[in-house]
């Protein structure tokens, strides 16, 4: 593997990238009329390097069955291997135990989860749920569906103009009924991160568990969920370069404990009789039905691969090109950069004067440049910012200078198309 | 590649820039609310009815260059036509920009609306032009409902 000797840190060279880029097959495809591939549409999904795609070969080709219920070699292989992925996890994100990671869908599974196995079970009528302004969809329609069950109250916190928690008001908001804090550690739209660990100090004085969507923090930065001190985190494999169809909720012991499980079916009971049935210990009593196997396997070598790479320079290569966007789309005229608040994480948001989003967006799919253009899922957001959606460049890895050049150039050709 | 300018003709940048009947027609029952889920367009189109036929349209809305110039060039297309005409008209743009009749066959009735030959080939611009025609279908019958593209 050509990238297993890059562990010091520091910034990611030239020579260095080129050969990571080269881990990707997909980077290296031509589109309809043989123009390149410039992709910045990360934080919808990311690209999969060939160890994850090898991964899913292996389950299937060599290891296919069931886990957890066969006496044969090959079971006993893919349940090893599953385990396997869930102790990769469990490390990747400084989890105390493997017991710790349940396998979910993804991102909005978890949070579902969380909404039903916790909520329902702790959260009572007059009891409040704490969300941001800038969350994604999914992190508040499991919390209103879960509050209008429970006869519990929704309560949101305001965002600045740059795109910032309003923490003096989180704070306020912090009451004797807040159970529960839900928000973005970065935010999807704008690429905010967010102040977690000391929201979590605050949530903790008060006695108020904590829900991180991750989905955008994991992948741009090194976590240790003991250090942002949350509660539960949630993420999803195909952000992350891993399969689709996985995530993760982790959530502390105790946690998994006590809550209700979510859904019913094998492997999540212990025994089953009309008279009564017991449920399995966590993880398994959160993972109802045959899990998607192949996905926890192509997860978990993402998780490697990533390893090996070094999330911290990870980190740091794509800070370099948000602040290349930063400055570039900034000096601009037309453009307008949405909320460029100084913590911001893999994401460049902006509008373009005198041309709708979705025009940008088209007019780049023409050059090549693959954006979001959109309300990202977060209505309520674009509702603040009063805009109706934006055009989102997302980085990863794999990304270069050249790409984030490439898009100022298509956005010329839109200035172009669209003269004022 | 096609060229951009297929699709961003001079006719539909001109309508995106500057909407024709853009505004709203007081006390008309026969408006309607159309949404992209999508994206989060929406477009109100109002219409003036008299006897089956469109007197008067007008639309409210922002969005797009596609669906604001759609909404304009539909507005001007419908007036003094009958609901019967309006139906046609749509059949005919609905299969133009999806691809279903060649730009060379659009039937004369279409006029400025062959302009968005081009949007068959943006297969995820297609609700962008049809959505205020859907929108126009509902007002038409005073369905107060909301209209989507899902």
């Amino acid at each position: 593997m050509s990238v297993r000797d890059r562990r010091e840190p520091g910034a990611v060279d030239s020579g260095d990238l080129a050969s990571l880029r080269a881990d990707f097959p997909i980077l290296a495809r031509r589109l309809g009329d043989g123009r390149p591939l410039v992709y910045l549409d990360n934080a919808a999904t990311t690209q999969k390097p060939r160890a994850v795609l090898e991964a899913l070969e292996r389950y299937y080709a060599t290891e296919c069955s069931n886990v957890h219920r066969g006496l044969h070699e090959l079971s006993a292989r893919a349940t090893a291997d599953y385990e396997a992925a869930r102790a990769t996890v469990a490390r990747f994100i400084g989890a105390a135990d493997p017991r710790e990671i349940v396998f979910t869908h993804g991102t909005t599974e978890s949070i579902n989860l969380v909404a039903h196995g916790f909520g329902n079970g702790m959260v009572d009528p007059g009891d409040e749920v704490l969300v941001t302004e800038m969350e994604h969809h999914s992190n508040i329609v499991p919390w209103q569906l879960l509050c209008a069950r429970r006869g519990a109250k929704l309560a949101v916190v305001p965002i600045d103009d740059g795109g910032e928690l309003d923490l003096d008001e989180l704070a306020r908001r912090l009451g004797p009924r807040t159970r529960l804090v839900a928000l973005a550690h970065v935010s999807n739209a704008l690429g905010t991160r967010n102040p977690v660990e000391r929201i979590a100090e605050l949530a903790r004085a008060n006695g108020t568990r904590v829900l991180l969507d991750g989905a955008q923090g994991v992948v741009h930065e090194p976590v240790d969920v003991q250090a942002l001190g949350c509660d539960f985190y949630a993420f999803s494999g195909h952000k992350i370069y891993g399969p689709t169809g996985i995530g993760v909720l982790w959530a502390r012991a105790e946690l998994l404990e006590a809550m209700q499980p979510f859904q019913g079916g094998g492997d999540m009971i212990r025994t089953v009789s009309f008279a009564g049935t017991t449920w399995n210990d966590p993880p398994a009593k959160f993972e109802a039905g045959t899990p998607h196997i192949a996905g926890a396997i192509g997860l978990a070598a993402a998780l490697d691969y990533l390893e090996r790479v070094g999330m911290e320079r990870i980190r740091l290569h794509e800070q370099e090109l948000v602040r290349h966007a930063v400055d570039v789309l900034g000096s601009m005229p037309r453009v307008r950069l949405c909320a460029a608040g100084p913590r911001r994480t893999g994401v460049v948001s902006f509008c373009v004067d005198g041309i709708h989003p979705h025009d940008v967006g088209t007019v780049l799919d023409h050059h090549g440049i693959a954006v979001r253009a959109g309300h990202h899922c977060a209505q309520p957001l674009m509702e603040r910012l009063g805009v109706p959606a934006t055009v989102r460049a997302s980085v990863a890895c794999y990304n270069v200078r050249d790409e984030i050049d490439a898009l100022a150039r298509g956005l010329e050709r839109a200035f172009e198309v669209f003269t004022a | 590649v096609n060229d951009l300018r297929e699709l961003y003709q001079e006719l539909i940048l001109d309508h995106a820039r500057h909407p024709r009947n853009h505004g709203a027609i007081a006390g008309t029952e026969h408006c309607a609310v159309g949404h992209n889920p999508l994206c989060g367009d929406r477009v109100v189109v109002y219409l003036d009815l008299r006897q089956g036929t469109i007197a008067r349209a007008t639309f409210e809305g922002s969005g797009c260059a596609i669906s604001l110039a759609s909404a304009s060039l539909m507005t001007e297309a419908v007036t003094a036509a009958s609901l019967e005409e309006t139906e046609r008209l749509f059949e005919s743009f609905h299969a133009l920009v999806t691809g279903g009749l060649e730009p060379e066959l659009a039937p004369a009735r279409l006029g400025k609306l062959a302009a968005f030959a081009g949007v068959r080939d943006y297969p995820v611009r297609i609700k962008c032009a049809t959505l205020p025609w859907h929108t126009l279908r509902a007002a038409s019958r005073a369905e107060s409902t909301r209209v989507t593209t899902e």
